[in-house]
């Protein structure tokens, strides 16, 4: 049998020909888009190796991440060669003499942490009130825009700032090394924009044909928003969500900087780059390592991002 | 317009009083006072009780909140806690021009930055020029801006020793941290024009101004760049917050010493007059800052109604 030679041009159009006749949804185009989109598959493999490695830590990590050995401190990379390396730490260790490749392990944990937990409390508070708000308007939409207005006019991180470096201290801060302080606190920050973007799509949405047809053929109003509001409004809410991970990924490592973070010794990139800051002009390993691994992450997530948005609204792509 | 700038100033006054509220609790809730931080030569009890009559400390924590409003509507923050022989307006008067000197620099220089770039990589899409423009907005959206300091700092300080690494007083000093400073809302501000600038290209108007056959400069500049900038000019407000909360990082980096610095210090210390003066500062700063946006945003595109 001949066969036909197609150029890849008409060999796409066959493809994209087959594919239209079958039916898909929403989301099985967005994810046809997104796994086209080279940079959010870097992104999303970046991430995954980030996951791994933070549910694995305990296994691949070399050394525990707290242990001093101060007969060992201050030693450069292996690969920076010199006399002050030693081959039993592949990245060098720290002025306490930790190893930093085993800090730089465990440390992607709490920043996966960090990152996850903060945006589900988001995501279910945010996403609750602004439905509500929307959708009975009155009084709790007064409260809830009011409340905004007082959020907004507060900068993120100088809230921030103020809850961590008050309550740090307190009984509260101590529990998991503060880790649940950060949660609560990026939580309280952040839900505000969910709400307000939830709100907005409800009200929009409301007003459209299908619910009014949902209306008046009697489906309950639990039911119009679960099944109805909540999936169509779910796009943009997916993407302000994935943009509020690194959001409180950097938050964290930002205020560890700063040095009202998460309490060392755990290791985050944060508390790395200030501890290592003041050794920095004898050796800067201790503070570029954790600096390039924050950036590499945040970079994976801000392409993910962007692809879910370019895949998830097609119109919004340049 | 004129009710709703009333309107809009009006409001600042609860808004204010909430952010006070707020910040005042947090920093009262914290435990300890600021007068017991020397653990090696504790003071007495008796002492103690002074120095929290002198500052009012001892007084139950509404009644103190009463008094502080009572003081601040008159400008009056009260002394410092760590600077005892010090007002709280003389500290903040003494950082404020440095801050607002960095910011401002920051501010112009992401200007100058990010609108050629925005402006040009829309005319160019597609090419090296666009890609370039995108690469950049994206690191400097991305990346961390006291990690790009900090391998700045690497770079230009300890390595090539080109500039002094931390302090402020001449030229040298600031070069790093403005420029640090200005490359997020530059990135920002890049993106944000790009997408205008291609928005406005495609309008029926651009294309009814070029088949009139006036020139291609003439179209560029007074019809698709004079609406391109609506849009950059709102975002002038969220940019500025971002100035602020920058500089926290970057004075710290680089031992700048303004009021951003201040705050950190001012709150690891405890030092109540100083934290409700900064805060309050910068809420109003970034309040007035939002309405004037909005108000220009009026004024440039009569098409939006200000009222509600």
């Amino acid at each position: 049998m001949a066969t036909i030679t197609t150029s890849p041009t008409q060999q796409r159009a066959i493809e994209m020909n087959v594919l239209a006749r079958k039916q898909r949804s929403l989301w099985q185009d967005a994810l046809w888009r997104l796994r086209r989109n080279k940079a959010a598959m870097l992104g999303l493999a970046i991430i995954a190796l980030a996951a791994l490695m933070a549910i694995f830590a305990p296994w691949i990590a070399p050394y525990d991440p707290t242990v001093n050995d101060t007969a060992h401190n201050n030693m450069d990379p292996v690969f920076v060669g010199g006399q002050f390396t030693n081959p039993k730490f592949f990245l060098g260790s720290d002025e306490l003499g930790r190893d930093i490749l085993s800090r730089l392990i465990w440390s992607s944990r709490i920043s996966i942490v960090v990152g996850l937990v903060p945006t589900s409390l988001v995501f279910v508070i945010g996403a609750s009130l602004g439905m509500l708000a929307a959708f009975y308007g009155g009084w709790i939409d007064n409260l809830l825009m009011r409340f905004t207005d007082i959020i907004y006019a507060f900068p993120d991180l100088l809230f921030l700032v103020i809850i961590m470096a008050t309550l740090r201290n307190s009984p509260v801060g101590d529990i998991m090394g503060g880790l649940l302080l950060m949660f609560v606190a990026l939580a309280i920050v952040s839900w505000v924009g969910l709400a307000r973007l939830v709100r907005g799509q409800v009200l929009s949405l409301k007003e459209k044909e299908f619910v009014e047809a949902a209306r008046a053929i009697g489906v309950p109003t639990r039911r119009i928003m679960a099944r109805h509001l909540f999936p169509n409004a779910l796009a943009p809410v997916i993407v302000a969500l994935a943009f509020s991970i690194p959001g409180a990924m950097l938050a964290e490592a930002t205020l560890s900087f700063i040095g009202i973070g998460i309490k060392p010794p755990t290791a985050t990139w944060g508390v790395m780059i200030n501890e290592g800051f003041v050794v920095f002009s004898q050796s800067p390993w201790p503070t570029l390592l954790p600096a390039f691994c924050i950036s590499i992450v945040m970079l994976a997530f801000t392409f993910v991002g962007d692809g879910l948005r370019d895949a998830l609204d097609p119109r919004m792509k340049n | 317009m004129l009710q709703y700038t009333i309107r809009r100033l009006i409001l600042i006054v609860p808004t204010m009083f909430f952010v006070a509220l707020i910040t005042f609790t947090l920093a009262h809730m914290a435990p300890g006072s600021p007068f017991d931080k020397n653990e090696n030569r504790p003071m007495s009890q008796e002492t103690i009780d002074r120095i929290n009559r002198t500052f009012g400390l001892d007084k139950p924590i509404p009644e103190q909140f009463v008094i502080f409003l009572g003081d601040a509507v008159r400008l009056d923050f009260g002394t410092s806690f760590t600077q005892r022989d010090r007002s709280v307006n003389e500290i903040i008067g003494q950082g404020l021009p440095v801050t607002a000197q960095l910011g401002v620099q920051a501010l112009l220089l992401s200007l100058a930055i990010s609108l050629p770039l925005g402006v040009v990589s829309a005319l160019k899409q597609n090419s090296a020029i666009d890609y370039g423009s995108l690469f950049f907005a994206t690191v400097g959206y991305t990346i961390p801006s006291f990690v790009i300091g900090i391998v700045s700092i690497f770079l230009f300080a300890v390595w090539l020793r080109w500039l002094p690494i931390i302090g402020w007083g001449d030229l040298r000093h600031m070069v790093l941290p403005t420029v640090i400073l200005s490359l997020g809302p530059a990135a920002v501000l890049t993106r944000i024009t790009r997408a205008s600038m291609l928005e406005a290209i495609r309008q029926d108007y651009v294309r009814t101004a070029r088949s009139k056959g006036l020139r291609e400069q003439v179209v560029v500049v007074t019809h698709v760049m004079k609406n391109a900038m609506i849009p950059v000019a709102t975002i002038v407000g969220p940019v500025t917050a971002g100035l602020i909360t920058g500089s926290f990082i970057i004075e710290r980096l680089f031992s700048i010493p303004g009021i951003g610095r201040l705050y950190i210090t001012s709150i690891e210390a405890r030092d109540y007059p100083v934290i409700m003066a900064t805060t309050l500062l910068y809420a109003f700063f970034i309040m007035v800052a939002n309405i004037t946006v909005d108000l220009v945003y009026g004024v440039l595109d009569p098409r939006i109604k200000l009222a509600k």
